[in-house]
């Protein structure tokens, strides 16, 4: 094989890596719309918040530091103690930082959702935006604003063995495949977190009341389903999966408040899967990292790079254009 | 008849104590009255059928006993004790289950998994040991699987238990939702017209299917229908409503003798 067709397959395969970081993110945001019809503008700072939370409570960092010394005219910043890890991977701080996120969904729906009930969904989508904000702010005095550096014990840089075993393939000029280790981790959880939702969501009381309570809010009710509970349940695992989306994106870019960002990157993939579908994310992630890359390493030569910035939403605007219901989305049938 | 206790029924059914009671219910939507004081009782075992000509209140009536609506005045009586005022997923673990009148199915969840959210107030496994799927979730899973398959036997839907039911026709849909929530084991059952937009056939079919799940499970069930045939061979006590009030009460024969019944029936002008 030509070293230019191994190029292009290494650009495809980091695509599509870069693809599962994006659905990542779209996933949450899927949750929560396919459950109350909110567009949760908040998913994006919901990753940044869960990360800084796993990276404070990991490194012993004193919540409200900067408030409590300004109170109390203190100075402490760190209690001095780092959580225990197994192998390098702080499990301990993670399952905190879950509970932190369970605990973030259940005042979410009683500060807010629960006031708003019935209301149009450009409040709701209002609201969000508020949350958003509110939570950024929050974060800051929570955890301070400065960058910090997330090691959850995966290995970083490119896989060794992948680029001897490959590097073969191609003659002289093609030193083998470089994809990032973290990439590769990143890929797996992500599998393994979309299997384990759709298999919650197919065969369990649970699952089933989400997809129900998705479907007909009257009906849900009249078979015992409180949609005050399910709402809970939903900002929570949308909370879970915002933390290993924070987690990825955290161990790869450092935790930065920028970090609230990526949910931009998360809309062209919402507009092409569809806002309903969880595959529809999951291909609409692929679809648009492998589209980005071929397209920056094809044509952005030609016409000066820095083309990944845009790329994603003039293929997610055809897209409305020809299905705006998106790949896998719910036809939009209007009766008149 | 109506006082007292039990009483037997001519094809033989024995009708219990009384189950639930609603006393003096008045329900408003702003200025317009939909529900005017009224009263009447469900004994266990029995078919109660609720009918009346459109607008009569039936639907409301429905919607204040399973707890869509509240009344702003009058009391509800269910199983001996006064209910307060309750949310309808919560009435709905007190045990009383419905149909809608424009059917209300999970469009795009298969038949099996319509009928298993039915299921959902007798699952107690907590949804955390559902998602690591614990051996209490697995066997709770399975339990219920099992009982839903006997319903699904009992309703003759074998063949469409995978199928979408948006796909299903209409008639089909209607039975599924039967099966919904019949699943939930109810004590008592309300059906929004069974019935409505079925050919002759279907009623048949639907009105064989109710008298068999109050044969075969004792299920009391309380029933809406606009069309006074089917209810009048298939009910044990009637309640006809007009304007949003009671304007009888009693079994088939003694409503279809009563007069103001039959001027509401028959369109007579209302003074």
């Amino acid at each position: 094989m030509s070293a230019e067709v191994l190029y292009t397959f290494e650009v495809i395969l980091n695509g599509l890596m870069a693809g599962v970081m994006y659905a990542l993110v779209a996933l949450g945001f899927v949750l929560i719309f396919k459950a109350s019809g909110i567009f949760n503008y908040a998913q994006g700072v919901m990753a940044l918040f869960a990360a800084l939370t796993l990276v404070g409570l990991q490194n012993g960092q004193v919540p409200f530091a900067h408030l409590l010394n300004a109170i109390f005219g203190t100075d402490m910043h760190y209690f001095g103690w780092k959580l225990p890890t197994i192998g390098g991977v702080p499990v301990l701080a993670i399952v905190l930082a879950v509970f932190v996120m369970i605990f973030f969904a259940w005042a979410v729906e009683r500060l807010v959702l629960k006031h708003l009930v019935n209301q149009e969904p450009i409040i709701l989508f209002m609201a969000t935006i508020g949350l958003a904000y509110f939570m950024e702010g929050f974060g800051d005095l929570m955890w301070g604003s400065d960058i910090k550096k997330l090691d959850v014990g995966l290995p970083q840089g490119g896989n060794l063995w992948l680029e001897e075993a490959t590097a073969g393939w191609g003659g002289d000029a093609f030193y083998g495949f470089y994809i990032d280790n973290l990439d590769i981790w990143a890929t797996l959880f992500a599998a393994i977190l979309v299997i384990t939702l759709v298999l919650f969501s197919q065969y369990t009381k649970t699952g089933r009341a989400l997809r129900a309570v998705a479907d007909d809010h009257q009906a849900a009710l009249s078979v015992g389903i409180s949609l005050r509970s399910i709402w809970v349940i939903v900002w929570s695992i949308a909370g879970f999966v915002a933390l290993v989306a924070g987690i990825m994106w955290g161990a790869k870019l450092g935790v930065q408040f920028s970090l609230s960002l990526i949910a931009l990157k998360a809309l062209p993939v919402l507009m092409l899967g569809g806002f309903t579908s969880i595959p529809g994310a999951i291909v609409g992630g692929l679809i648009i990292g492998v589209g980005e890359k071929l397209f920056e390493f094809s044509i952005g030569p030609l016409i000066g790079g820095a083309t990944e910035n845009w790329f994603a939403y003039v293929l997610a605007l055809l897209f409305l254009v020809f299905r705006p219901q998106g790949l896998f989305g719910e036809k939009i049938i209007e009766r008149v | 008849m109506m006082d007292g206790g039990s009483f037997v029924t001519p094809d033989g059914r024995t009708i219990g104590d009384v189950l639930m009671e609603v006393r003096n219910i008045t329900l408003r939507f702003g200025g317009v009255v939909a529900i005017k004081d009224i009263s009447f009782d469900i004994r266990e075992g029995e078919i109660r059928a609720i009918i009346g000509p459109n607008g009569a209140g039936k639907s409301s009536m429905l919607n204040v006993i399973n707890g869509f609506y509240h009344p702003q005045d009058g009391e509800i009586w269910f199983r001996g004790a006064k209910r307060g005022p309750m949310k309808p997923h919560a009435i709905a673990h007190q045990g009383i289950a419905r149909t809608f009148q424009n059917i209300a199915l999970f469009k795009g969840m298969s038949t099996l998994d319509n009928i298993m959210t039915g299921r959902f107030t007798k699952m107690r496994v907590p949804w955390w040991q559902q998602a690591i799927w614990t051996g209490p979730a697995e066997r709770e899973e399975v339990e219920n699987r099992e009982i839903v398959e006997k319903i699904i036997d009992f309703l003759e839907i074998q063949a469409i238990r995978k199928t979408p039911v948006g796909r299903l026709p209409y008639g089909l849909q209607k039975r599924v939702e039967l099966g919904r929530a019949l699943a939930a084991e109810p004590k008592l059952l309300l059906l929004d017209e069974p019935m409505a937009g079925m050919n002759v056939e279907e009623k048949e079919d639907m009105s064989r299917f109710i008298l068999d799940v109050n044969d075969e499970f004792g299920t009391t069930i309380a029933l809406i229908e606009h069309d006074m045939g089917v209810v009048m061979d298939i009910s044990d006590r009637v309640v006809v409503l007009d304007y949003g009030q009671k304007i009888g009460d009693g079994t088939p024969d003694e409503v279809r003798g009563n007069q103001d019944v039959i001027d509401a029936y028959l369109g007579v002008a209302h003074d």
